[in-house]
Parts: structure tokens; C-alpha cells; sequence
């Protein structure tokens, strides 16, 4: 198990060496340089030539990467062109609200998505199935941007029930400890900030929902129709067990598993909409500063950036395939 | 088989609505709770700044969270452009303008106890001319470059020769500035926030913390980065700045030297990047104010109770012509025409929001040098189709560039305005290419190097006076117009280093004439942008330079 | 020796045809279960209703779609929009257009930038795929490196997320309606890639294929008549999904301000961005697009989920 391990993360690294190269290629061939995004109207040659130099972006493309991956295994990924801080610092302070999102949006999925699923499959085929299987479809039809909108106007502007974005109320009294709001408020006892991030994850936490909870919706259900139609169910049924017994024991939990590691791999798609939902509601995480980095041509962040959304996808992947192996003793002959 | 009810979705159901109701409850009460002690104002900000030090600054971001903190010798009357006393009471120049004197106020204090004094004028711009190292960069010093030039000692062959020669002060409350060659950039340049001073004790704190020059990185010094370190002499003081909420916390400073403090204990501004979020954020109550409203949202703000003053106008918007790339545009009677073929009052009543006007030169009627006697081009297509025909242009065929997912102040939706052009212009039988481009970096990189026939672009003025807006396009040849006309330049090249203000008003509508006459590009309109405040709030004076004091803002 | 390779073939492919025969049976009954499914009956219907639409939208237009007719009607600076009324069924555009005609024309841009991506997608991703998976099962130690360079690649693409991707394609190829299809296109690549390979694994395992190997029916042969033929279902049903996915991200893409820009073709993805904006003042102007995009989205999702189910052999009754 441990050589296994060890050996699917060393074959991380080529793949990811190879998606530097790729990236590094590709994010310098975006047409036009960070000078004129820093000074838009105010830009002029003479300073382009000037933030050009500065930045080294006038050498060679391959002597240019050769000194981000010298300093890539210095552990330093550079500094952000657009705020001049360092790429890991910027990444630390977005990263916990993209996280607390994405958290927000699979419990939301997870909370409808498999009770609804459940049900679907249970009442397989009758008007309920195929209202819960539409409904939730229709989740994923929304565009992010606009379902953003109504929520935003519905419960923010016309109900006053939830804030219209942000992650904390302003002039809420919360420490920053850790950067992760709702953590923070339980760790120093300030509940008030905690539930007031709560508050302002709903909203934003809702619309990115729509994604996930139709491949939930979906995964649940077949899942529970295949152990439906197992033998086991069908002979534990015969045998006079409680149906209680039957579906908790026997269907749910066995249903469960793919829905499971289906979830972990829903990771990619969340951090696509996260970019919409992030700019959407002000919610200041790395989707939404990802956008604005391509289009300020923030070479450094851009590189930082998509190497940890990688390098995290990848793990999560790598994680879901060693736990399936672990539940399931067949994969792991393989 | 009958399927029971089952008891975890009955609670989950449950669960949900006890969550709604609390929450319902919850915002209630935050609601009484910001009723109550109203001390904090919010305003709604499109972009993060760049820094807080307002000498690193070069956007309007910036400088609007800045300008609370941070005074400068000359400013501008509260409403309008003239220049008026700031932290100089009087200022006076030497009859070649090259020497600028400075009469300080008295009994200023920074908000770290530190007096203002002749000495800190000097040390403050003996600081920005030894600058050296990344602060030589144009990101960090745009402004310095721009009204004083380059350094003590250039680093770099781009950096240009410097103006400033250097400050003295005569006594407690003098300073004078001396300057190598005059300048349509003094006075104004004086009152850019850029310029505005800072306590010697930050300044000395400043040194020890330089921006890290190493490699190819481009770093804000850290103290610019974070709350603590920066002192101007403002109403307010910055204590915070949270960038993961995206919010600046200014606090009111009691030892304020003005005549009244702060209208409000606490400022906030707070980063909103989305121009629909930021308006349902006032329309929730979560903000008080914010700039940038777009002009649909006027009436249905104002018809919910918000208020939306009107400022003056302060910029031009023009549709540029790259004369090089065709040489038909060469022609001036094929530019007439274009002239002549746009409906510019239309895009006026139909786009600009209330206090916009179509523009008849290239600066606004705002700014000194204004002329009531340029040449103007009435919307008439038929005389524009027959100047067509003379010019034998009848198939004129335009690669028409315009940015998307971008709102400037002259500009609130240039799509649109677009759309309304390109009516115009195949109206009179001109082909048009849309060429639509991203604002950052394509389009500035596009049209600044000549890649389109026609573009639109504009410009917001610095201070008042029109080479601010003129010599940015036209004292010299560049790409961007793609023209050569030795009149024009030579008449800008002259009016740059003449000294006394109202020759230079003279020279200034000169100029606006002979280039409405040359008609390089179509001045389009200049418009106002709009800025909305909740109803319980008493308004600060709005300006025409978006210069705001928020120190002016109370609640009812 | 060349008769006996080929009756070798003809065996193989007889044993195969049995096979197929089975083959085709599922797909018969899952025709039958499509048939009789809800959701694939609505979701046909919203489907041939757009396709309709797009096809002769142009023609039963009542305006032009791009000319402003009504510009001194409308005053996006004082919230003043014209609604729905006799002459204009669904109102006037900001810029004073018929929404209608707008509507009824942009139909088809929506579903030329969703079949043209889609195809795209599906091209360069079964493509890749398909090499893959050929390689891997019948290339040898050669074919297995193949595959893994080939999957290495589609494993980046998928680390990105689709979104970047998407936006940063446009950044690079400037904005035309073809980036956007591009764009869009590129993102389901790696997806079809994956898919394809993945079926086509499946089958080579299954026993027809062993037993045609076993019979030394050439490799190119099994795989081109019969590994690829068999796994190409799950592909065909992604790419009725791929197709909503296509529509909703350009819109998306439009959002970004990356999207189609030129005005003389309206699609619904840019007509629901630019809308957003009033939607305070004029919301029957979003409305229009987003209930567009929605339904038809749906439309396709509905029908390749339930395309989905019903060749799932698991799930059958």
C-alpha cells in the first residue's frame, strides 16, 4: 500500500513538470504584458519598456523559465505583478474563502442532493423521479452568473434575510487566526463573527451548489437503484428484516460509497464555478483573483496559482482512487 | 410496499427552516445594531488599492481611499477645479516658474504628533527625487515621472531627465521648491495626491522598509501594504486594512488641524468589484455609498429614496482615428464626414447619465482654455455622404475598436456606445469591423500602438489645466493618432514650458482650434460619473475630480 | 495463407456479429426504455422545438435583429425601457431593438456555437481518446507509453479548471465568435478523451474481442470494426450533454466580456449578459435570454441523462 502510494506520487511529478512547461508557454503567449495593465490610460511605451525590463520579460522565453523553476525549488514562486506581494502570500490569504465556498456548496448538494436522489430511485419511474431528477438538473442549466443575480436580489435586496456579498458583516469584531472565518469564530469564542460568516457563505454557498448537486442527485441514484436489484437486499427483505433495517444497513450504505468519491472529484468543476460565484458575490477567493490575474497578465500569480489547483486536484484524485481501493478489494489487484 | 415517511428528512426539513428563520432574525438584528451606533460608514469601492501610501499610487482606487488620510500644499475649492489652499495657505512662483514658494499652514499636525514644518515639505520631496532601486519604476513613481521627471540618479535609460532641483526651507513655515524648467504641470501638479505629504517619522520608517529590488520582481514596500506605518495630516487616520475582506478601515483623527472633524468615527471602504452587486449592496443596506453607478440605476435609486448628486464634468470621451492606417483618413474630408455622420447628442440623451454633454473639442468647458470658437460638426449624414463622395471614399471600410467588461467614468458602457456609432456610421455608408478587445491589456496595448482605424478612449483630467489632457495626445507624434502636423505639435511643444497661466489659457484655445480644424479624432461627449449615497446619510460636496472628502459625510 | 487470414477474419467477424447483434438489441431495448422515459420525451420535445426554431428563426423574424428602430424610444440613462406590447411581443433591447426578432435569430447562433464546440470537443477528444485506448490495449509496451504521455496530457488539461481554460483561450485568440467555439470546445476534450478511452477499455476485456484476437484477426480490424463501434455509446450520450454544457458556458464566457462581440449576429449568452445590467429597470430583458438558455439547456440535459440511464445495462429492470 505505502509503495503504491509512494510511486502514484512520484508519478505526479512529471505531469506536473510538464504542466509548468505547458502553462509557462502558454500564459506568455496571452497577447500584451502587465505594463499596460498597471497603468491603463496612463501607460506609454517608455514605461512599458521600463516594467518590461524590470520584470526580466524582455530575455528569452526559456532563460525566463529556467529562473522561475530555479526559484521554484527555492520554494519561491515570485511576486504578483498587479500587488507586489508574494504569490504564496496572496494565495494564503484567498485561498481559505475559496475553500469555506466550496465546503458550503458539496454539504449544500450533499444535504439535498442525497435525500432527493434516494427518494428518486426509490419511487423509480412515478412523477416524484422525475420532478427530482429534472429539478435537479435544472440546477446545473442555470447560468452561475444569473441564478447569482435572482438569489442576490430575492434575499438580499427584496427579503433583507442574507447579505448581499462579502464574507463578514463590516465592523463585525472577528481576529483573523487562521483565515478560515467560520473557523476563526469558534477557535477564539467570537460566535457572533462565525455565524455571521455562516450567514454570508449561504447565498454564494446555494448558487455554486447548482453544480454539484446533479451529479449528486444523479450518482445517488443509480447507485441506490444498482443495490436496489443486489441479491442481498432482495434475499435480507425475504428473510422479514425491517425495512428501516434494510435501507439503512444495506441500501444506503452501500449506495454511499460512489457518491462519495464521486463528491472528491466534483473539485475541478467547483473551482470553475467559483470563479463565477466569487465575482458574482464579492467573495474574495483565488477563482475570482485567477480572473482577474489573466486579464492583468499576472505571470506569476497565473504560474502559482494553477500549480496548486493542480497539484490539489491531482491529489484529491490520487486520494479517491487509493480510498476506492481500500473499500473495494477488486481495484486493488488491479 | 408501502415507504414510510422517513424520519431524517423530516428533520432535515425542519433544520432548514429553523435556519432560515434564524437567519431571517439574525440580519434583523444587525440591522437595529447599525441603526443604533451609525458611527461606521461604508462606501462601496469598484477595485482594491494599490497601496496606502498615495506617492505608489497612479488610480483613482488609490487615491480615493488615500485622499481621507493624506493633504496635499495646493487643493482643489470642495465642487470644483480651481486650485485653492490645502496644507499652503498661499503659493507663488518666480516670474520664469521655476521656483515655487510654499506659505504652510500653522499648527498642523500628522496623525503620529509630528508638526508640519518647512523641513518636511523638503524632506518629503528630497525623498521622492532619491528614490532609487524598483521605486524607479513607473508602477511605483508614475506621477513624480510624469510632473517632475526622473531621479538623483537614473537607473534607467527609459527613466526620464529629472526636473526638480531640489527644496529649501527659508523658515518654520516656508518651503520652496525649485524646478529646472517651467512647466504647464505647476502649479496643478502640486495638488495631485501623489504629492501629498507625509510625518518625517513615517518617512524615516519608510527608508528602513525599501521595496525589495531583487530579481524581477516588482514589490510594494511592505509599509505601504499594511496599516501602521503611514502618517499624513487627513481627518482620518488608516488603522486597517483587511485585504482577504477586501476593506480599508479609517479611523476619525482627533487632533485634526482643519476647521471640523470628521462627520464619522469610522470609514470603511469596502472592494466590490461587480457594478450589479454593488448597487443591490446599497439596496441591502450593506454599504452606504458607492461610485461608479451606472446611469440606468439613477432613476430607479433615486425613486427608491438613495441619493444620487450630480457632479461636474471633468473628462472627454473621442473616438480616435489612426490617419496611417488608410490613407483615406488622411484625407480631412473623409474625417468630417465621420464627424458629421455621428449622432453625439443622441448618445448624450439616450447613454450619458444627467449632466453629460457632447463634447466640441478635446477638453471639457471645465478646464481653462476652453474656446467657444472651434470649428464644430453637426450631425447632418447627408453632408457627410457627400464629403464622401468628393473624397472619392465612398466604399470606406473602418476597423472599429472598442473594449468589453470595462466601465470608465467618460465611458459607462462603450459597448453600447458602440452599437450607437456603428448605426451612425453605416448609415452614411460606411462598412464597419468590430474589433472588440479586453480593456486590460489588449485594448490599451492595441490602440496605443496603432492597430485599429477607429477606437474609443478618453481621458479623466489630473488637475485644471489643459495640457494635462492636451499634451497627453498631441504634442508630439505618436501611434496612437498616427498624424504628423508641425502646427499642433510645435504649438504644444511651446505652451509645455510657458510660465504664466494666462498666456498659456490663450496659447491653450489656439490649440483647440487649430485641432478641431484638423480634426485628428471625433470628441464625443464628456459625462459625469454618477455616485449614490444611502438616505440617512448627509452628503459630502461631490467634485468634478471624483475628490470626494468624506470627512463632509454624517448620518441624519 | 492470405485465404486462411481471411477466413480467419470472416470467423472473427462473424463471432463479433453476434456479439453485435446483442449489441444492437440494447440498443433497440434502450430505444424502447428512451421511448417510454418522461424525461426524454420532454426533453426531446424542448430539444425539436429549438432545433425548429433555430432553423427558421431568421425568416419568420417580424424586424431586423440589429438595426435600432426604436433608439428614440428607449433611455437606458433615465431606467426608460420599452416593455412587451403589440408591435414588439417581448419588448425593446437597450439600444431600442426588436427582442423578438433578436430572440428568434439568436436561436441559431446559440445552436451553431453549441453544435460546432460540441463537435469540436467531441472530434479532437475521441480522437485523442481513441488512440489512446487502442494504444494501451493493443500497442504493446510502445502502445502503453503512448497512453500514458497521451493521458498525462489530458490530466493537465483536466487540473485546469474549465473555466480558465476557457477565458484564458479567448485571452490568447482575441474575440471572435470562433474563439468562443474554441474555447468552449477545448474544454470538453479532455472529457470525451477520457470517456472513450475508458469504454473502449471495457470492451477490449469483453470476450468477443478476446476471442477474435485469440483468432488472430488483425488488431487495427478488431479495433476499428468492433472495439470502437461498441464503446462509442457513453460518448454519444456525453455529447448530448456537452451540448447544454456549451450553451451555459458561453454564456458564461459573454459574462467574462470574452464572449461572441459582434453585434450583427445576437446570441443569447451575450444578449442575457448585457441584460444584466437592467435588470432592475427592464427584467423582461434578461428574462427572455436566461429562460432561452435555461430551457434549451435543459432540454439536451434532460434527454442525455435519460439517454444515459437507459444504456445503462446495470439499471435495467
Amino acid at each position: 500500500m505505502l509503495r503504491l502510494v509512494v510511486r502514484r506520487l512520484l508519478q505526479l511529478i512529471p505531469t506536473l513538470f510538464g504542466l509548468t512547461v505547458l502553462l509557462f508557454i502558454w500564459i506568455h503567449r496571452l497577447p500584451g504584458g502587465p505594463a499596460w495593465a498597471l497603468l491603463g490610460e496612463r501607460g506609454n511605451e517608455a514605461a512599458r519598456r521600463q516594467i518590461e525590463e524590470q520584470l526580466g520579460l524582455n530575455e528569452p522565453l526559456l532563460v525566463q523559465y529556467g529562473r522561475w523553476l530555479r526559484r521554484l525549488l527555492e520554494l519561491d514562486l515570485g511576486n504578483s505583478v498587479k500587488t507586489g506581494q508574494p504569490v504564496w502570500d496572496e494565495f494564503t490569504l484567498r485561498f481559505p474563502a475559496t475553500f469555506e465556498l466550496g465546503v458550503t456548496a458539496l454539504l449544500f448538494a450533499v444535504i439535498i442532493g442525497i435525500p432527493l436522489g434516494y427518494f428518486a430511485a426509490r419511487r423509480r419511474g412515478s412523477w416524484l423521479d422525475v420532478t427530482a431528477v429534472s429539478g435537479s438538473l435544472l440546477g446545473i442549466c442555470v447560468p452561475v452568473f444569473f441564478l447569482a443575480m435572482i438569489l442576490r436580489s430575492i434575499f438580499a435586496v427584496n427579503l433583507g434575510w442574507l447579505p448581499s456579498g462579502g464574507r463578514l458583516t463590516t465592523g463585525i469584531d472577528a481576529t483573523d487566526v487562521t483565515g478560515f472565518a467560520v473557523l476563526d469564530g469558534v477557535l477564539t469564542g467570537e460566535f457572533d463573527a462565525s455565524w455571521d460568516a455562516i450567514q454570508h457563505l449561504i447565498l454564494p454557498g446555494l448558487a455554486l451548489a447548482s453544480i454539484p448537486l446533479a451529479v449528486v442527485v444523479r450518482i445517488t441514484r443509480a447507485s441506490v437503484l444498482e443495490v436496489l436489484s443486489e441479491d442481498y437486499v432482495r434475499t435480507a427483505e425475504s428473510k422479514g428484516l425491517r425495512k428501516s433495517v434494510v435501507r439503512g444497513r444495506h441500501v444506503l450504505r452501500n449506495a454511499l460509497l460512489p457518491v462519495v468519491t464521486t463528491v472528491g472529484l466534483l473539485t475541478g468543476s467547483l473551482l470553475s464555478g467559483a470563479v463565477l460565484t466569487e465575482s458574482a458575490f464579492s467573495f474574495g477567493g483565488i477563482g475570482s483573483f485567477i480572473r482577474q490575474a489573466i486579464s492583468d497578465r499576472d505571470y506569476p500569480v497565473l504560474m502559482g496559482f494553477i500549480l496548486f489547483i493542480a497539484l490539489l486536484y491531482m491529489l484529491i484524485n490520487l486520494v479517491v482512487d487509493l480510498t476506492y481501493g481500500l473499500i473495494d478489494p477488486r481495484v486493488r489487484v488491479n | 410496499m408501502r415507504i414510510a415517511r422517513p424520519r431524517a428528512a423530516r428533520t432535515l426539513v425542519a433544520a432548514l427552516a429553523i435556519g432560515l428563520v434564524a437567519s431571517g432574525c439574525a440580519s434583523e438584528r444587525d440591522d437595529d445594531n447599525s441603526g443604533g451606533d451609525s458611527e461606521v460608514f461604508v462606501f462601496g469601492a469598484a477595485g482594491d488599492p494599490a497601496a496606502i501610501d498615495p506617492s505608489l499610487g497612479s488610480d483613482g482606487e488609490t487615491f480615493r481611499v488615500t485622499r481621507q488620510a493624506f493633504e496635499t500644499l495646493i487643493d482643489h475649492e470642495p465642487g470644483g477645479t480651481e486650485l485653492v489652499g490645502g496644507l499652503a495657505h498661499d503659493w507663488s512662483s518666480n516670474e520664469e516658474g521655476t521656483e515655487w514658494t510654499f506659505e504652510l499652514e500653522e499648527g498642523v499636525t500628522f496623525h503620529d504628533g509630528e508638526a508640519l514644518t518647512g523641513e518636511v515639505v523638503c524632506q518629503n520631496y528630497d525623498r521622492w527625487f532619491n528614490w532609487a532601486g524598483t521605486y524607479q519604476n513607473t508602477t511605483l513613481s508614475y506621477y513624480w515621472q510624469a510632473v517632475f521627471g526622473g531621479f538623483a540618479e537614473n537607473e534607467s535609460e527609459d527613466v526620464p531627465e529629472p526636473n526638480y532641483v531640489g527644496c529649501e526651507a527659508p523658515d518654520e513655515l516656508t518651503a520652496t521648491i525649485t524646478v529646472a524648467e517651467p512647466s504647464a504641470n505647476y502649479p496643478g501638479g502640486f495638488s495631485l495626491q501623489a504629492f501629498s505629504l507625509h510625518s518625517p517619522k513615517a518617512i524615516e520608517a519608510y527608508a528602513e522598509d525599501d521595496p525589495s529590488g531583487e530579481g524581477e520582481n516588482i514589490t510594494f514596500p511592505g509599509y505601504s501594504q499594511e496599516a501602521g506605518t503611514v502618517a499624513g495630516t487627513g481627518p482620518f487616520q488608516v488603522t486597517d486594512w483587511n485585504k482577504g475582506n477586501g476593506e480599508v478601515t479609517l479611523e476619525r483623527f482627533d487632533d485634526y488641524w482643519g476647521e471640523t472633524d470628521a462627520g464619522v468615527e469610522e470609514l470603511v471602504f469596502r472592494t466590490i468589484p461587480e457594478e450589479s452587486a454593488r448597487r443591490q449592496a446599497l439596496q441591502a443596506g450593506d454599504i452606504h455609498g458607492y461610485d461608479l453607478v451606472a446611469p440606468a440605476d439613477v432613476s430607479t435609486l433615486e425613486e427608491e429614496g438613495f441619493q444620487v448628486p450630480i457632479r461636474g464634468v471633468f473628462n472627454i470621451l473621442y473616438m480616435g482615428i489612426i490617419q496611417e492606417r488608410q490613407p483615406e483618413l488622411e484625407d480631412v474630408q473623409v474625417r468630417q464626414a465621420l464627424a458629421h455622420a455621428l449622432d453625439r447628442q443622441n448618445i448624450v440623451d439616450t447613454q450619458l447619465p444627467e449632466g453629460g454633454v457632447a463634447a466640441t473639442q478635446f477638453i471639457p468647458d471645465t478646464v481653462a482654455g476652453y474656446s467657444e470658437d472651434v470649428r464644430t460638426y453637426e450631425h447632418d449624414p447627408e453632408l457627410a455622404q457627400e464629403l464622401l463622395a468628393e473624397a472619392g471614399a465612398e466604399d470606406l471600410t473602418l476597423e472599429f475598436c472598442y473594449p468589453t467588461e470595462v466601465t470608465r467614468p467618460y465611458m459607462p458602457a462603450p459597448a453600447d456606445i458602440y452599437e450607437l456609432l456603428r448605426a451612425d456610421l453605416e448609415a452614411v455608408g460606411i462598412t464597419v469591423e468590430p474589433k472588440p478587445l479586453t480593456w486590460n491589456p489588449d485594448y490599451q496595448e492595441t490602440t496605443r500602438s496603432g492597430g485599429c482605424d477607429v477606437y474609443l478612449l478618453g481621458w479623466t483630467g489630473d488637475f485644471n489645466d489643459a495640457y494635462n489632457f492636451l499634451g497627453t495626445w498631441f504634442d508630439g507624434y505618436t501611434k496612437e493618432w498616427g498624424f504628423q502636423n508641425d502646427e499642433i505639435f510645435d504649438l504644444l511643444s511651446e505652451v509645455r514650458t510657458e510660465p504664466d497661466v494666462a498666456t498659456r489659457e490663450a496659447m491653450y484655445q489656439e490649440a483647440n482650434e487649430a485641432i478641431m480644424e484638423f480634426l485628428p479624432g471625433v470628441p464625443i461627449s464628456s459625462s459625469p460619473p454618477s455616485i449614490a449615497f444611502s438616505p440617512d446619510v448627509n452628503l459630502p460636496t461631490v467634485s468634478p475630480l471624483t475628490q470626494e472628502n468624506f470627512a463632509e459625510v454624517s448620518f441624519k | 495463407m492470405s485465404t486462411k487470414t481471411d477466413k480467419i477474419d470472416r470467423l472473427a467477424a462473424l463471432t463479433a456479429q453476434r456479439e453485435t447483434t446483442t449489441g444492437g438489441s440494447l440498443w433497440v431495448e434502450a430505444f424502447r426504455r428512451l421511448r417510454s422515459s418522461k424525461m426524454a420525451l420532454i426533453g426531446v420535445a424542448i430539444m425539436a422545438l429549438f432545433v425548429v426554431i433555430a432553423l427558421i428563426g431568421p425568416w419568420i423574424a417580424p424586424h431586423n435583429p440589429t438595426s435600432q428602430l426604436w433608439r428614440d424610444e428607449v433611455f437606458t440613462n433615465r431606467g426608460e425601457f420599452v416593455g412587451p406590447r403589440g408591435e414588439n411581443w417581448l419588448g425593446l433591447d437597450h439600444l431600442g431593438r426588436d427582442q423578438l426578432s433578436r430572440m428568434l435569430v439568436g436561436a441559431r447562433q446559440t445552436l451553431m456555437v453549441g453544435v460546432i464546440s460540441t463537435v469540436l470537443g467531441f472530434v479532437v477528444g475521441a480522437l485523442i481518446g481513441g488512440v489512446s485506448g487502442a494504444a494501451l490495449a493493443f500497442g504493446g509496451r510502445a502502445g502503453q507509453r503512448l497512453d500514458t504521455v497521451l493521458m498525462r496530457f489530458i490530466d493537465m488539461m483536466l487540473a485546469m479548471p474549465s473555466l480558465l481554460l476557457a477565458v484564458s483561450i479567448a485571452a490568447v485568440m482575441g474575440q471572435s465568435l470562433t474563439t468562443v467555439m474554441i474555447a468552449v470546445g477545448v474544454v470538453q476534450v479532455p472529457i470525451f478523451a477520457r470517456l472513450l478511452r475508458g469504454s473502449m477499455l471495457s470492451q477490449a476485456n469483453a470476450d468477443y474481442v478476446l476471442a477474435a484476437r485469440a483468432l488472430g484477426v488483425r488488431r487495427r480490424r478488431v479495433v476499428m470494426g468492433h472495439v470502437l463501434p461498441n464503446s462509442l455509446g457513453p460518448v454519444i450520450v456525453q455529447s448530448t450533454l456537452a451540448l447544454a454544457t456549451a450553451i451555459i458556458e458561453a454564456a458564461a464566457l459573454s459574462y467574462l466580456g470574452l464572449g461572441n462581440p459582434d453585434a450583427a449576429q445576437p446570441e443569447w449568452g451575450v444578449m442575457l449578459a448585457q441584460a444584466e445590467r437592467f435588470f432592475d429597470e427592464a427584467p423582461f430583458m434578461a428574462i427572455c435570454p436566461a429562460l432561452g438558455i435555461i430551457i434549451t439547456a435543459l432540454g439536451f440535459t434532460l434527454l442525455g441523462e435519460s439517454m444515459r440511464e437507459a444504456l445503462d445495462p446495470k439499471l435495467r429492470s
